[in-house]
């Protein structure tokens, strides 16, 4: 799981950190006048990014009831971990559960589509067999048709099989993700050198074998970006669980969330608010730590 | 608007590159019977888990979708009675295009897409020139700042909006109606369109600038170094070179974002109970087939769902024809 891997992996021909390395690009030349510039309008538009998610921050940490209290966007007083225990002990502990189903069914769906991505994708880069173009051609229409189409008539076909309310209705849609495939191919058709599997041939290692000693080993750092793709788009996924999950305990946190904030005031808006930030905070916390491999995944859509 | 799947995929030619010639398809000199056994077998057992899920999950319900469209329930007079299903092949479709509502919420998004999307991607345009720029100073922070709302859940972003938007709780009406008197009301029915045309934008400018700034850190440092030499200023660079060298992700993402409007459903569903009567069950295309199937009227919910996932495939495979062929 090296950066370098990766970065191959995806073939951007001037990564950041080269921006160093360009030849004598010197800063002495830019005048102040236009570097305050610049500086005033990522400024400007920083601060619009951040302004929500610093408002929540600090609504969260107010005390109790007192979470649209003046001045907006600065601390008043502290009560972050009463609001906390307030969110978890809110409808005999539900959010708890909304968590630990969003990172089940987040977790499960990527875990088992990431395999299948890696095995389609692998296949389609590495074996010539007649209906390929096909095959990929399939697969790319529906990278480009949003999933969000196919929940409808999804949510008829399960209440016609009778699937409604069953965890199988949110993850066996999850599981499948043309563009995981994609992505896989690209990553595959790269970096996983033809000799290697020749090599392993002659060694007389099985076809899956080598797949798994050999293509899974090289294309970890991307399959890690799979990886993360998918749980994320499961994560935030709101219509699919929406429609095929009534019970409130089989429900993510983003259906969870909504019904709360939708609930006039039956929940009180200071814990949605706390709620809010609490089921951001994990997602945050994997974007910061493994940004190489979101930008991995953005530049290889992106670069040509 | 969820398509961050959608969104990253790029011309195919990043998969033309590079295909695996070994493998089973060489001409291999005297080949063996494993290889030609394998010709078809190995690849097909690869691709079996995923086609047949995908088959399952995306093939059959569009195609169940349109065969439940074509029949239309009929209730008995007094409702006591089941209802029964008669075939009526254009019956739903009929409906679907004297449906005012209906049409009414296709125009709202495509007057939305027309104006949220170019906002969206000039900013992101700007911004990613701006990082780009040699004045630019601390660029990972600014970097990390525009792509942080894209780690934020869509609906989740739309609950802490409508508190930001909500007359009672919103910190911008209150520093407003401080500094000059009057607030914004963000739920009236001339504003609440772009009301969550902000979310939206919110949301993905800086996915969109991170997709254009890649593409601008694969302009080679010496065609810029040459046209500094010839005396070009940055205003020139940006809008003779830059410009057009990123124009494939300019179109790219100019695409994706049309299509992300088609579906828009996210935010106003979780405005809705808060708008006060702004937004209506019908306010987008989705939300009003998904109204069609909470009133348990399949057929015609189908008929919706099919006429939408055409229209949205009819756009995005135009575009990507068009962005292919732009880019030779």
């Amino acid at each position: 799981m090296t950066a370098p891997t990766l970065a191959s992996a995806t073939r951007t021909p001037r990564s950041d950190r080269s921006d160093a390395s360009r030849p004598r690009r010197s800063n002495r030349d830019a005048n102040l006048a236009s570097r305050l510039g610049v500086f005033a309008l990522l400024g400007l538009s920083a601060f619009y990014f951040i302004m929500p998610i610093w408002w929540l921050v600090v609504a969260s940490t107010k005390p109790a009831g007192h979470q649209f209290s003046e001045p907006g966007l600065w601390f008043d007083g502290f009560g972050l971990f009463d609001n906390i225990a307030l969110v978890f002990a809110e409808s005999d502990g539900i959010f708890g559960q909304w968590m630990l189903n969003s990172v089940f069914y987040a977790g499960t769906s990527a875990l088992v589509g990431t395999l299948l991505s890696a095995m389609a994708g692998y296949a389609l880069a590495k074996y010539d067999f007649r209906g390929r173009g096909v095959v990929f051609g399939v697969i790319l229409a529906a990278v480009l048709i949003p999933k969000v189409m196919f929940t409808l008539p999804l949510f008829l076909l399960f209440n016609q099989v009778g699937l409604l309310n069953n965890p199988l209705a949110v993850l066996l849609p999850s599981v499948v993700s043309p563009f995981g495939v994609y992505l896989a191919r690209v990553f595959a058709a790269q970096s996983v050198p033809d000799e290697l599997i020749e090599a392993g041939r002659i060694d007389g290692a099985g076809e899956f074998r080598i797949f798994f000693s050999i293509g899974v080993r090289i294309m970890s750092p991307a399959l890690v970006t799979i990886f993360l793709f998918q749980f994320v788009e499961v994560w935030n996924n709101f219509l699919l669980p929406l429609m095929v999950l009534n019970d409130s305990s089989l429900q993510p946190v983003t259906v969870g969330l909504v019904g709360w904030a939708g609930s006039n005031g039956q929940v009180p808006a200071g814990t949605v608010v706390v709620a809010a930030l609490l089921s951001v905070v994990p997602l945050i916390i994997a974007f910061l730590g493994l940004q190489r491999f979101w930008r991995a995944g953005l530049t290889a859509g992106a670069v040509k | 608007m969820d398509t961050s799947s959608t969104r990253a995929v790029t011309t195919a030619d990043s998969g033309r590159r590079g295909i695996g010639r070994s493998g089973a398809g060489a001409p291999a000199p005297g080949g063996t019977t494993r290889r030609s056994g394998g010709r078809w077998r190995t690849p097909l057992l690869f691709l079996l888990p995923f086609g047949v899920l995908f088959i399952a999950m995306y093939l059959v319900p569009i195609v169940f979708a349109f065969v439940q469209s074509l029949f239309t329930l009929r209730r008995s007079g007094l409702g006591l009675e089941a209802p029964t299903l008669d075939f009526t092949p254009f019956a739903n479709y009929a409906r679907l295009f004297g449906d005012t509502e209906f049409l009414a919420s296709l125009g709202r998004v495509a007057l939305f897409g027309i104006v949220q999307v170019p906002v969206m991607l000039g900013l992101a345009l700007l911004l990613a020139l701006l990082l780009d720029s040699r004045s630019a100073r601390g660029k990972g922070f600014f970097r990390l700042a525009a792509f942080l709302p894209y780690a934020v859940p869509g609906v989740i972003a739309a609950v802490m909006w409508s508190f930001l938007y909500s007359p009672v709780t919103s910190p911008i009406n209150n520093f407003l109606e401080s500094a000059v008197g009057a607030g914004i009301p963000f739920f009236s029915p001339e504003l609440v369109l772009w009301s969550i045309a902000n979310i939206v934008t919110w949301g993905w400018t800086g996915y969109n600038m991170l997709i254009i700034y890649s593409s601008l850190q694969t302009i080679p440092a010496e065609t810029i170094e040459a046209a500094r030499l010839d005396g070009a200023g940055a205003f020139r660079i940006a809008w003779n070179i830059k410009i057009p060298m990123v124009r494939p992700a300019l179109v790219l993402t100019t695409v994706f974002s049309i299509i992300g409007s088609a579906q828009l459903y996210n935010e106003p569903k979780v405005l809705q109970t808060i708008s006060g009567g702004a937004i209506s069950n019908t306010f987008t295309p989705l939300m009003a087939a998904q109204a069609q199937v909470t009133a348990q009227n399949y057929p015609y919910a189908a008929a919706q769902s099919v006429v939408l996932a055409l229209v949205v495939g009819v756009l995005s495979f135009t575009f990507f024809k068009l962005t292919n062929r732009g880019e030779r």
